[in-house]
């Protein structure tokens, strides 16, 4: 058993580490929150030139990485600096979908993905799917050689900069759910976008007959859910990685805030009910991270063993990332609450990831359903 | 043992909700309803209507133009007024203020400010914590020296809360810096369009901009807005601290955000099911009702041992302790029950993004009322600092 990394990927967490604790501070990121397009262009093509998007795929589509641990090391990277750039959407899960359903047409596109020149959006959740992956009612209907997509996909993040999204729907002649890779400026597609409490941007994506060529088929027809739960697999370790290093961040904060802040004449870290509080969260820390390595340890088993492993890790996520936020808030006291404060972002992006890719109960209950099969 | 209402007090019930469903406008409820933010006019006109009722200080004698009810009668307006998602009512006049007037002030000042509260001619805010007194309030800075008929300000205040509606402030502020801490403290009432005041907003992690940092530059004050004695305002800061902790078991509230997130587990499908079939959610709601039922009760025992003249003690603590961690699940459920569609948000202070946000189930600002509400657990002398007054007074003299 060997828990270091290789050299290539320390090096790139040094280097991700270095360029984004020199770059992105809370200034920095409240004007990208509070800007237009919800994420930063300068920061997303140094991103790309630094070789983070291209870690996320495999040398076969062009990049130098895609395995679990490449996920986690950049993903942490990003979480421990509350990165809201949408790396995890364009690069990992509509990318990835692209990587894995491709045909080479399409997988022409990873060079400009991983180059940080096209952007992508995953439209697959709908407003009653809640978390499930195979809840799509959206239809594809196939007539006179051209494919109509008609429905209606929720909180699909990063729909409003994508050049192009992955769309899921129902195939009623094939009895499964298909993929398209649909250009973002189609007719009868609208994107009726917002931004979100922890950053970034998503829409409403309304698809009113939007016609498509045969040829925008990802995957085979009725056939690609496998590959779609293969990909939220690999989101949520993402997303958990990212969250992990968030919760670092978090906890770090906590530990010199109350080293610092004197109250009652003397150092917030003597009083022993904070203290065993701190103790508390670096224990649940520790359980955090054991449970991403078994996560992102499994990604590439047998579907229900890598789900039921996921489900072990992310529920655990769920309940740690509570307490580390609330907890971190609690301690901190009001200066926490407030938007200029590092923490104030930090604690979000840790809540609002249970809110993705199954929240805590969710992954319970698939936890007790592949456990008991 | 009775757990009963008197028919007096059910009979009050009913007059509450029939002045209820006269005076409360129906916009405004609705904005309190979805967690939006209210403006200025908002909260004005509901007093105003309270005060016309002669409802709106609840807590104050008679003779000061208070309605005078019993603690029973104000436990069935809360909760009344949380099941119609009235506003609740500005407190730093009318249930901070207005008592330590009512008891330190003199009869210039119960006559000249105490019918300015009830009109609304004056908007008081709270100038108590500082950057560096928090839960250690007593350490703070602020100074105040005497010249003349004048105290000269200097110091900052913050967390003010809705102190940009403000155009009175009531600070602690200290005048002996030689004294012991707690003994070099006053009372001090500020007109905020005094040269050398200046507010500046917080704006907090949801977005809003309720609180405020006040900042004093050689803010000259007339001496007769002094309340009480000089270097006694310690005394009266504690003593409105107890009112301010009275209020915070908010069971009212609860109970109605609990309403919301049932009818939500209703509405929401999980797994293509209703949400409420959901045995890891439902259990986590059966549990915050269990110990919201029980909160209800100590909330009327406290009540009742108030309306029997005692004075609330550790059950203050207590209470608020339960109610801030009982409302914060509460809170916390309500965003877990929407699923993908808590990350939505719109700020409504944040300019440009004004964008309407999807609300599929029609329950507002859950996220950002999450967030928002781990304030509860902070202010008001925070929950450690409750603990601390608990275990103090329960195990200090036997160790």
């Amino acid at each position: 058993m060997n828990f270091d990394l290789t050299e290539e990927r320390q090096m790139l967490s040094d280097t991700l580490n270095r360029y984004l604790s020199d770059k992105y501070n809370t200034d920095v990121r409240n004007k990208i929150l509070d800007s237009d397009d919800g994420f930063s262009a300068e920061i997303w093509s140094e991103l790309a030139e630094l070789g983070v998007i291209g870690a996320l795929f495999g040398e076969d589509d062009g990049g130098f990485g895609g395995a679990g641990f490449d996920i986690a090391v950049v993903f942490e990277a990003l979480g421990r600096a509350g990165v809201v750039e949408p790396m995890l959407d364009t690069g990992l899960l509509a990318g990835g979908l692209i990587a894995s359903l491709g045909n080479s047409a399409q997988k022409a596109h990873l060079e400009a993905v991983i180059a940080g020149e096209l952007h992508l959006a995953f439209a697959h959740g709908e407003p009653q799917g809640r978390y499930d992956a195979d809840a799509v009612d959206a239809v594809a209907d196939s007539r006179d050689g051209a494919i109509l997509l008609t429905g209606r996909k929720a909180v699909v993040v990063n729909a409003e900069a994508a050049d192009m999204l992955v769309v899921s729907a129902r195939d009623p002649d094939a009895d499964g759910i298909s993929l398209f890779l649909v250009p973002a400026n189609s007719d009868g597609l609208e994107i009726q976008g917002y931004p979100m409490i922890s950053g970034g941007r998503a829409a409403e994506v309304l698809l009113d007959g939007v016609q498509v060529p045969e040829v925008s088929r990802l995957g085979a027809p009725g056939e690609t859910l496998p590959a779609i739960e293969h990909g939220l697999a690999r989101a949520a370790v993402a997303q958990m990685a990212e969250t992990m290093g968030a919760m670092q961040t978090a906890t770090d904060l906590t530990q010199d805030y109350l080293v610092t802040r004197q109250q009652f004449g003397r150092p917030l870290a003597t009083f022993q009910a904070l203290q065993h509080r701190v103790a508390e969260m670096l224990t649940e820390l520790e359980q955090a991270r054991s449970a991403l390595i078994n996560a992102a340890g499994h990604l590439d088993a047998a579907p229900k063993e890598r789900d039921r492993q996921i489900s072990a890790a992310k529920g655990l996520f769920g309940k740690i990332g509570r307490l580390i936020a609330e907890e971190s808030i609690q301690m901190h006291g009001g200066i926490a609450m407030t938007q200029e404060y590092e923490l104030a972002h930090i604690a979000k992006r840790i809540v609002m990831a249970d809110h993705r890719f199954g929240d805590e109960d969710w992954h319970v209950q698939r936890f007790l359903d592949l456990s008991a099969a | 043992m009775d757990l009963s209402f008197s028919d007096e007090d059910q009979a009050f019930r009913a007059e509450v909700q029939a002045f209820l469903a006269d005076a409360l406008d129906p916009d405004v409820a609705e904005k309190v309803r979805l967690g939006r933010d209210l403006t200025k006019a908002d909260m004005d006109g509901w007093h105003a209507k309270l005060n016309e009722r002669g409802w709106l200080a609840q807590n104050w004698p008679a003779a000061f133009g208070g309605a005078e009810w019993t603690a029973v009668q104000r436990h069935i307006f809360d909760e009344e007024a949380a099941k119609v998602n009235a506003p609740r009512i500005v407190p730093f006049g009318l249930s901070m203020l207005g008592p330590v007037l009512q008891k330190f002030g003199s009869k210039e000042q119960q006559d000249y400010w105490l019918p300015r509260i009830l009109s609304g001619e004056d908007w008081w805010c709270q100038g108590y914590s500082e950057p560096g007194a928090g839960s250690d309030l007593a350490s703070l800075k602020t100074r105040a020296v005497r010249e003349g008929d004048h105290y000269v300000v200097n110091g900052q205040k913050t967390w003010t809360t809705l102190g940009q509606f403000a155009n009175m402030i009531f600070c602690l502020v200290r005048t002996d810096p030689d004294a012991k801490q707690q003994e070099g403290i006053s009372f001090l009432l500020i007109d905020m369009d005094t040269p050398g005041v200046e507010v500046r907003p917080i704006i907090l992690l949801d977005g809003t901009h309720e609180v405020n940092e006040v900042w004093f530059t050689d803010a000259r004050v007339p001496v007769e807005n002094l309340v009480g004695e000089e270097n006694k305002g310690w005394t009266y800061a504690k003593y409105l601290l107890t009112h301010e902790r009275s209020g915070m078991g908010a069971v009212g509230f609860s109970n109605a955000a609990l309403t919301t997130v049932k009818r939500l587990a209703r509405t929401v499908k999980d797994n293509g099911k209703p949400l409420n079939q959901n045995p890891h959610f439902m259990s986590r709601v059966a549990k915050v009702e269990m110990d919201l039922m029980a909160l209800g009760t100590f909330n009327m025992r406290m009540i009742a041992a108030a309306g029997a003249g005692s004075a609330p003690g550790l059950e203050a603590s207590m209470l608020k302790i339960k109610g801030s961690e009982i409302r914060q699940e509460i809170n916390d459920l309500a965003r877990r029950a929407v699923g993908p569609y808590a990350l939505p948000f719109a700020s409504e202070e944040v300019e440009g993004s004004n964008t309407p946000v999807p609300d599929p189930f029609d329950v507002g600002a859950v996220t950002g009322e999450y967030f928002n509400n781990r304030k509860m657990s902070i202010f008001g002398g925070s929950n450690e600092v409750q603990k601390n007054i608990i275990a103090k007074v329960s195990l200090g003299g036997r160790a």
